[in-house]
């Protein structure tokens, strides 16, 4: 589905992704993990078009996406989410989710019916004619993934949806996101919360200051050292397995 | 074309009165600069200040440079008292607010100057008014060359404030780091309103030094404003060096482009400079990439 | 974003069409007509900074252009002043995309925007002060010959007419804004562009439809101020008082609603007429009507319609 080939982004004399490449198999979740200033927002702006990159290639299902504009490459089929959340504050929620709904509709009560149906789905209990402003952290989350998934796309890129949830709402976003999968979108994650990313991702991949350090199985991929030193820094790794043994 | 002496008069006048819009211009950008907010009242607060000036003249005959010394402190005083509970109180920070908020407070202040003085152009009457200067084949009048001395005395002095003393110190802590200098001790409300009230000082001193040169109308301020800004915006919004230079820019510009297209066209210097930066650099030549 | 009760808005047009039969007061139908024209200007600037949250303060660029068209049209051309309105209303429309298209281009958002429509308002006045196309500073007088056909009437009340109409269609351009995907879009573009983009808007396509639709409404209002007191100047045409006054009525009233431009405008006016029957002097009611700018963006900032909304039902938001 996504095909990120050798992507490269410097800032001035900063280069902050560097190289990159993966990819993203239809209908899996594959998740983007790494420490805190990786490059794994700047990779996801490239790749949703609010960045260029200065080199290498993306392709959505064979389509190049470098140089579209976000819009354009909504209409391809690929929808990000914002990792700070984004609502549009003083319409309702409902409108909120509207705007999604009207990427493939132009009437307002079918948009208004869809947005309804897309709330349920996401698991939003409250009234849809509240004003967007109101709701919690975990509201405004449910409603980036409300509206993205109203554009109903091929592709979510979701931005680290988890920051700022407690466990329990964990646990409700993870069965949620799992939903939206097995309804036949891929979907590929930025997260921090190593939960989510073990029990959600079929693939996942690491980045540390703007390379790519590991990929595989999530399973692998959290013991492997490499990982572990970039998360926990040098020398991590042996001291963790001097502790104890490999499960 | 133009005879050396029409061309350096012309330069030389353009730098007098840039000499001034520096003065407008830095005010602008130290408020910008600390506060972040574009202050639509700058023309407005300026013409105020003229009248002031005007009056101080015409009722009690004080000599407009003498005046420097009673409509600076009044001036810093009427910014500080303004934002302290008028400004800062209404925008709650938001920056559609303060921009409207500004904006509110400059249409005040016109219709008041409307109301109270009338429409009438008013203009000080100097004895030495059109004294003359040679500087080189140009003629230059005494008030300009006196403004253009002041203007940089006194933007010398505020650079002085600025990097040497503590309050100096810390406007510039609050305008790097506005949590931090909190966190520090600052009263950052006091900061913000000892830099309006700064910034609008400047405009005092500028009414001073224009009126020997100028007249006065409630609506004069328009016409500061597009400078102002223009010159705030080619230096760089936040910097002292691009309020300068900006300043010297767009006072040459105003007298060639008037020498060569005319009293009426000459004008459009300003507004296009100011349309090509906003689109071309809008960080201005000197300042921070935003 | 409000339930607008069709049959309430029904009622307001079906009143408004009434009034000079009701009323008989030439006075109160010159009232009604300046009130209504305030409006329509407003709703100009409605649409693009309410509604599409693009600040302008250079729109007077569009009502001069308007008047400006119009009547170079008729004056030097002979062209009849009807046809001279649609010209205007292309004309500001074409200003619009201009500035539009530079500015969006670019990149211009908040204050920046609002700077360089001021720019353009200015660079404007200055060009059509200079220019013999435009009379320069003389103006342009046009010359007086009461016909319909003409764009002008004996008395008031055909003008009347014509700037309800202009009104309605302001109000009417305005109400599909609310109701249809393209005013959605644009709302979700005002509260956060950004995002709008990434849920496949096309921001820049829309932000340019909404300023060529400010500029033909605009412009429409700049012919009829021009066929009204059959004289213009750069300053009156292109001044920034007009800008303001754009702003300040749908600020004031309601920006972003359909009727908040209306309200403003009868509100200033209403001030307008009562501070000059005290005291007969220039500057008062703006004196006034600057404070109250002041105090609605302090306390009350969606404006005096907000006095009229009902909080929507909406539960404690739970996640």
């Amino acid at each position: 589905m996504l095909k990120v080939e050798q992507v490269s982004k410097s800032f001035g004399g900063l280069k902050a992704v560097s190289d990159v490449s993966l990819e993203v198999p239809e209908g899996k979740i594959v998740s983007l993990i790494g420490p805190n200033g990786a490059g794994k927002t700047t990779l996801f702006a490239m790749v949703a078009g609010f960045l260029k990159p200065n080199s290498g290639k993306i392709l959505l299902q064979g389509e190049s996406l470098v140089g579209l504009k976000p819009h354009k490459i909504c209409e391809l089929g690929m929808v990000r989410t914002f990792q700070i959340t984004q609502p549009f504050a003083k319409l309702s929620i409902r409108e909120n989710i509207m705007v999604g709904a009207y990427h493939h509709t132009d009437n307002p009560q079918k948009a208004s019916e869809h947005a309804e149906a897309i709330a349920q789905r996401v698991g939003m209990r409250m009234s849809l004619d509240a004003p967007a402003d109101d709701l919690t952290v975990a509201g405004r989350k449910r409603l980036e993934l409300a509206r993205a998934l109203a554009t109903q796309p091929k592709l979510l890129l979701l931005d680290e949806v988890m920051a700022g949830l407690n466990p329990s709402e964990v646990e409700e976003i993870l069965t949620t996101i799992r939903s939206i999968r097995d309804a036949g979108v891929t979907i590929f994650l930025i997260e921090h919360v190593m939960q989510a990313v073990m029990s959600l991702s079929d693939y996942t991949y690491v980045l540390n200051n703007g390379e790519l350090i590991a990929a595989g199985v999530p399973r692998e991929v959290a013991s492997n050292p490499h990982v572990v030193e970039a998360y926990l820094g040098h020398g991590a790794a042996e001291r963790l397995n001097a502790r104890e043994p490999h499960a | 074309m133009f005879e050396p002496v029409i061309l350096t008069t012309a330069l030389i006048n353009g730098l007098m009165f840039g000499a001034i819009y520096s003065l407008l211009a830095l005010g602008l950008t130290l408020i910008y600069g600390v506060l972040h907010i574009i202050n639509f009242a700058h023309g407005a607060l300026l013409m105020l200040a003229m009248y002031a000036v005007f009056f101080l003249f015409s009722k009690w005959g004080v000599d407009p440079y003498l005046a420097l010394v009673v409509v600076i402190p009044g001036s810093f005083a009427f910014g500080y008292l303004l934002y302290r509970h008028v400004i800062g109180k209404l925008a709650k920070g938001k920056d559609q607010n303060i921009l409207l908020v500004t904006l509110g407070l400059s249409v005040v202040f016109e219709n008041a100057a409307l109301f109270f003085f009338k429409a009438d152009t008013q203009t000080l009457n100097l004895s030495y008014a059109y004294d003359m200067i040679e500087i080189g084949p140009a003629l230059v009048t005494l008030p300009k060359m006196i403004s253009f001395g002041a203007s940089i005395v006194i933007g010398l002095a505020l650079w002085a404030l600025m990097a040497k003393t503590d309050l100096g110190k810390a406007i510039r802590a609050v305008a790097k780091e506005r949590v931090g200098a909190r966190l520090m001790g600052i009263d950052v409300d006091h900061i913000f309103a000892m830099s309006y009230g700064i910034g609008i000082a400047c405009l005092g001193a500028a009414a001073c030094l224009l009126m020997p040169s100028f007249y006065v109308t409630p609506t004069i301020g328009h016409v500061f404003v597009v400078i102002a800004f223009t010159t705030v915006v080619l230096g760089g919004m936040g910097s002292f060096v691009g309020a300068l230079v900006g300043g010297f820019i767009i006072g040459i510009t105003e007298s060639i482009g008037g020498l060569f297209l005319g009293e009426s066209l000459g004008q459009i210097g300003v507004p296009l400079i100011f349309v090509l930066i906003l689109l071309f650099r809008p960080t201005g030549l000197f300042g921070a990439k935003a | 974003m409000t339930a607008h009760h069709p049959r309430l808005l029904l009622a307001g047009v079906l009143i408004l069409v009434l009034l000079p039969w009701v009323v008989g007061s030439e006075f109160l139908i010159s009232f009604a007509i300046i009130v209504l024209y305030s409006a329509t200007l407003g709703q100009s600037w409605n649409i693009l900074g309410g509604y599409a949250g693009q600040f302008s303060f250079g729109s007077v660029l569009f009502f001069g252009t308007g008047a400006y068209t119009s009547s170079i049209l008729h004056v030097t051309y002979g062209i009849n002043p009807w046809i001279g309105l649609v010209a205007g209303i292309l004309m500001g429309m074409l200003v619009g995309a201009f500035v539009g298209f530079l500015s969006f281009r670019f990149g211009l958002r908040g204050s920046y925007f609002a700077l360089i429509t001021l720019a353009f308002a200015e660079a404007f006045r200055i060009i059509s002060n200079s220019v013999e196309f435009t009379q320069a500073g003389m103006g342009i007088y046009i010359p007086l010959d009461q016909h319909p056909l003409n764009f002008q009437f004996e008395g008031r009340t055909g003008f009347y007419y014509v700037i309800l109409v202009f009104f309605v269609i302001s109000v009417a351009i305005a109400l599909r804004l609310e109701r249809t995907r393209f005013g959605s879009r644009l709302m979700a573009v005002r509260e956060n562009e950004d995002a709008a983009e990434a849920l496949g808007v096309d921001t820049f396509g829309h932000k340019m439809k909404a300023i060529m639709i400010s500029g033909g409404i605009g412009a429409a209002g700049g012919t009829f101020y021009a066929q009204y007191y059959l004289y213009i100047d750069p300053y009156i045409a292109y001044g920034v008082d007009k800008s303001v006054e754009m702003l300040l009525v749908s600020i004031i009233g309601g920006m972003g609603t359909v009727l908040g431009p209306f309200i403003g405008s009868l509100v200033l006016h209403t001030i307008n007429e009562i501070s000059r029957h005290y005291i007969d002097t220039p500057g008062l009611s703006l004196i006034v009507y600057g404070v109250i700018l002041v105090l609605i963006i302090g306390f009350l900032p969606d404006g005096l319609i907000g006095l009229f909304k009902r909080k929507p039902k909406g539960d404690d938001a739970q996640g």
